[in-house]
């Protein structure tokens, strides 16, 4: 039988909770006995706070640990896409300075990628890292920095060589988030929330031995994070939930989700609560009115072939069949559906859609749906770049043309207002 | 089952598109809608013998193959796809109407010679107000020593000029409504029936006015009740032609992209440009979610859904639009070219116009959803 088998791996993780879990213990003391026994990420290498099991396994792993109320490793937040990154990527120091706080949730991350000058285009980023004796001196700014005031450290993307061509040229980093030379500042959003930081660095410093691989390869330790970003979107909600059980660790624990789910509390809004609608329109007498029930139910074919899309998408994954197009589609339709309930929502609400907060519906969540939406269509790769990808990658049709990735990037034309 | 077909599902309709190629050429399909039949019998008779089309659906018992929903979407998407002309549709529909309203004998004596394709028939419930509910039902029929007998007009049928028996819904004198409706089986050569092709913009899918003065008719089932074998019927229907329908909304979306890539203007590709690349993008999204309603709700047949009704309006509703709006955007994308006769655009493009509309238009059918929506 193989060591891989589940039934072996649940005899195995229940007989160590029995032995060792103890909810009296506090957070940070009980995952700290919890990683050495490998436990606390089983997909990861023994090596490194792992047991080198399938990641299948994981969820049998977390099926033993709520059968018991076990409280888990830290797993929300950019710390995930730190680890990912550093595990792939990262030196023997990177993993021994790092990996163990992550787990044990005594650091956070943020993710130092986005500049005012690049969103879709982020190889294009402008930030500098120039060697000044042994170290590393970074100027420049980043936005859309989720978390960033309460970071430790961050991963950056900079571009370290002018000279060369733009993916070539930059290189990626972990920056101490608490020094003189790294500000953050909140970044309001339209619908007033400010969830996301702007950061600027002047004269901000890095330590040559926090460079993740050699100046050149950063663009493609970036396209690491980004695609377990990518794969944990999804992923994102279900962390949100921390035990409802009494007891200290439990409170340390909602505590944390808390302060790392915070960001994302208008994240339902976003997405256009279709859940609300047909409540709503009950509510106001509007699911009597022939146009609006059109509206509606555009909206809920749209949501529900979404829903089904995805789920034949997912479908051909378990059956180890090769996806077909619908597997790419699931971005793009989010944003179509959000604008349709952000639609439907302004017509049922009528008069009231014009007010927010305490004097709206619902205590101000339709208002906030209404200025939300528009987020959907643009963040985590805007729906153009979107089609882009669906074009090229599914029908196969050429790719853009490029003008800017042949030449050094100092010759490449940027924003008027960019520095470099 | 809802969100992916089995091995042998796919098997089979990659067989089914390979013979369809072969056998439903443009060229063929352009020389068979040009006829005043619209399908020749021979050709089709041999066709669905050696595919066993007609069977799939009619259970064993009945001379049929038994499979389910399932694979008649899978039939119909790929006759979507190739434009098939043949009377498939229309005796399917048939078939349907007689397993849900006929008796045990009834069953026995009409389904296996639509099962083996020796008999075409269709199913005949729109009269000339255009209205597929139980409303829009104005034929009485009549019974006078002990024989009945239909009086009124059916239009918009479905190969109604070709068809060898014909499912009629009438409804007996001085009732209303749901209450009083009665199936009946009419012969396509009765006395006192005249038969007229109407002339179709869709010149592909032929349909017929049917006027009855005073025919003799076999009941199907109990006359005045049956309205639920009505209902089933016509969700079958729907979802039926819902299936075919996103087979040609793929076809046309792909001709279209395979176009774009060999079309030279301005020194490159005009697959290359954003603006094709984008709306590209959003005819797949369109024409997948379209699918994903049609299985779901060929699936949602087969496994006895509650839901039923409101699935099978949603994904006609879906259909229509997503279907037509590729047309819309394959004759753009083909340009002036996809204007022209001689090119195969236009025979998509009306069909996707005719299935727009047949059996109710996407208004009707959100309509529908909303009255018996249960999520």
């Amino acid at each position: 039988m193989s060591e891989h088998d589940e039934a072996t791996v649940r005899a195995e993780v229940r007989a160590w909770l029995e032995a060792n879990w103890n909810p009296e213990y506090g957070l940070i003391e009980w995952r700290t006995r919890l990683i050495e026994s490998g436990w606390g990420a089983p997909h990861w290498p023994r090596q490194w706070y792992g047991r080198d099991l399938p990641v299948a396994m994981n969820a049998v792993v977390d099926e033993e640990f709520a059968r018991v109320g076990a409280v888990g490793v830290a797993k929300a937040g950019i710390r995930t896409l730190a680890a990912a990154t550093i595990l792939a990527h990262g030196t023997d120091l990177h993993k021994e300075k790092f990996l163990r706080r992550i787990l044990t949730g005594e650091d956070t991350w943020c993710q130092l990628f986005s500049e005012p000058g690049s969103g879709s285009d982020m190889a294009g980023a402008v930030t500098r890292a120039d060697r000044r004796g042994n170290q590393w001196v970074i100027n420049g700014q980043k936005v859309w920095t989720t978390s960033a005031h309460k970071a430790h450290w961050g991963l950056l993307l900079a571009r370290a060589n002018w000279d060369v061509a733009k993916h070539k040229g930059l290189a990626y980093f972990v920056l101490d988030m608490k020094q003189p030379g790294v500000q953050v500042h909140p970044l309001k959003q339209m619908n007033g929330h400010a969830s996301f930081n702007q950061v600027f660095f002047t004269d901000a410093i890095v330590e040559p031995e926090m460079m993740i691989c050699d100046v050149g390869d950063g663009w493609t330790v970036a396209t690491t994070t980004l695609m377990h970003e990518r794969r944990g979107a999804d992923g994102l909600r279900s962390w949100a939930t921390g035990s409802d059980r009494k007891g200290r660790i439990y409170e340390e624990e909602r505590a944390e989700v808390a302060t790392t789910m915070e960001p994302y509390k208008w994240y339902p809004q976003r997405a256009g609560r279709v859940d609300l609608v047909l409540e709503r329109a009950r509510e106001t007498g509007k699911i009597d009115d022939p146009i609006m029930r059109q509206e509606i139910a555009r909206l809920l074919i749209m949501s529900k072939t979404a829903e089904w899309t995805a789920r034949r998408a997912r479908a051909a994954q378990e059956q180890g069949r090769p996806q077909g197009p619908e597997g790419s589609l699931g971005k793009l339709v989010s944003s179509n559906v959000a604008r349709q309930a952000a639609r439907v929502h302004t017509y049922i609400t009528g008069a009231d859609a014009l007010l927010r907060g305490k004097d709206s519906p619902m205590g101000g969540v339709i208002a906030e749906i209404l200025v939300s939406v528009p987020a959907t269509s643009i963040a985590g790769g805007t729906d153009e770049i979107q089609r882009n990808i669906i074009s090229e990658r599914v029908l196969k049709m050429p790719k853009e043309i490029s003008v800017d990735t042949d030449k050094p990037f100092r010759d490449v034309p940027r924003n008027i207002v960019s520095s470099s | 089952m809802r969100f992916s077909f089995t091995p042998e599902q796919e098997e089979f309709r990659a067989g089914l598109r390979r013979a369809l190629e072969a056998r439903s050429p443009t060229k063929e399909v352009r020389r068979l809608m040009a006829t005043e039949a619209g399908w020749e019998r021979d050709g089709w008779q041999r066709l669905n013998s050696e595919l066993g089309l007609t069977a799939i659906q009619i259970p064993e018992e009945y001379g049929g193959q038994g499979f389910g929903f399932g694979e008649l979407g899978i039939v119909l998407e790929e006759m979507g796809r190739s434009l098939l002309c043949a009377p498939f549709l229309s005796t399917a529909l048939a078939a349907m109407a007689i397993q849900n309203a006929g008796s045990e004998e009834q069953k026995r004596a009409l389904l296996p010679a639509l099962a083996d394709g020796s008999r075409t028939a269709t199913l005949a419930v729109t009269e000339d107000n255009g209205r597929n509910d139980a409303a829009g039902i104005a034929m009485t029929a009549t019974q006078s020593g002990g024989v009945w007998r239909l009086v009124g007009t059916k239009s918009f049928v479905l190969d109604g000029h070709t068809a060898d028996l014909i499912v009629v819904l009438a409804r007996l004198a001085g009732t209303r409504g749901d209450s009083g409706l009665a199936f009946f089986t009419v012969a396509g050569d009765a006395a006192g029936l005249d038969r007229r092709r109407l002339d179709t913009m869709d010149e592909t899918r032929k349909l017929a006015r049917l006027q009855f003065a005073s025919v003799e008719a076999s009941p199907l089932g109990e006359p005045g009740k049956a309205a639920a074998a009505f209902d089933r019927t016509m969700q079958q229907a729907v979802i039926c032609l819902a299936n075919e329908m996103v087979g040609g909304a793929d076809r046309l979306r792909q001709d279209a992209l395979d176009y774009t890539k060999m079309r030279m203007q301005f020194g490159r590709s005009i697959a290359s440009f954003q603006v094709t690349k984008h709306k590209a993008a959003d005819m797949l999204v369109d024409v997948e979610m379209a699918k994903s309603a049609a299985y779901y709700a060929a699936a949602a047949l087969d496994e006895g859904d509650d839901d039923l009704p409101a699935l099978a309006a949603l994904a006609k509703a879906a259909a229509s639009e997503a279907y037509l709006q590729t047309a819309i955007h394959a004759v753009q994308m083909h340009g002036g070219i996809g204007f022209t006769w001689d090119n195969d655009t236009h025979l998509w493009f009306k069909r996707a116009k005719s299935s727009e509309i047949l059996f109710g238009d996407a208004n009707w059918h959100r309509e529908q959803m909303m009255r018996h929506w249960k999520h």
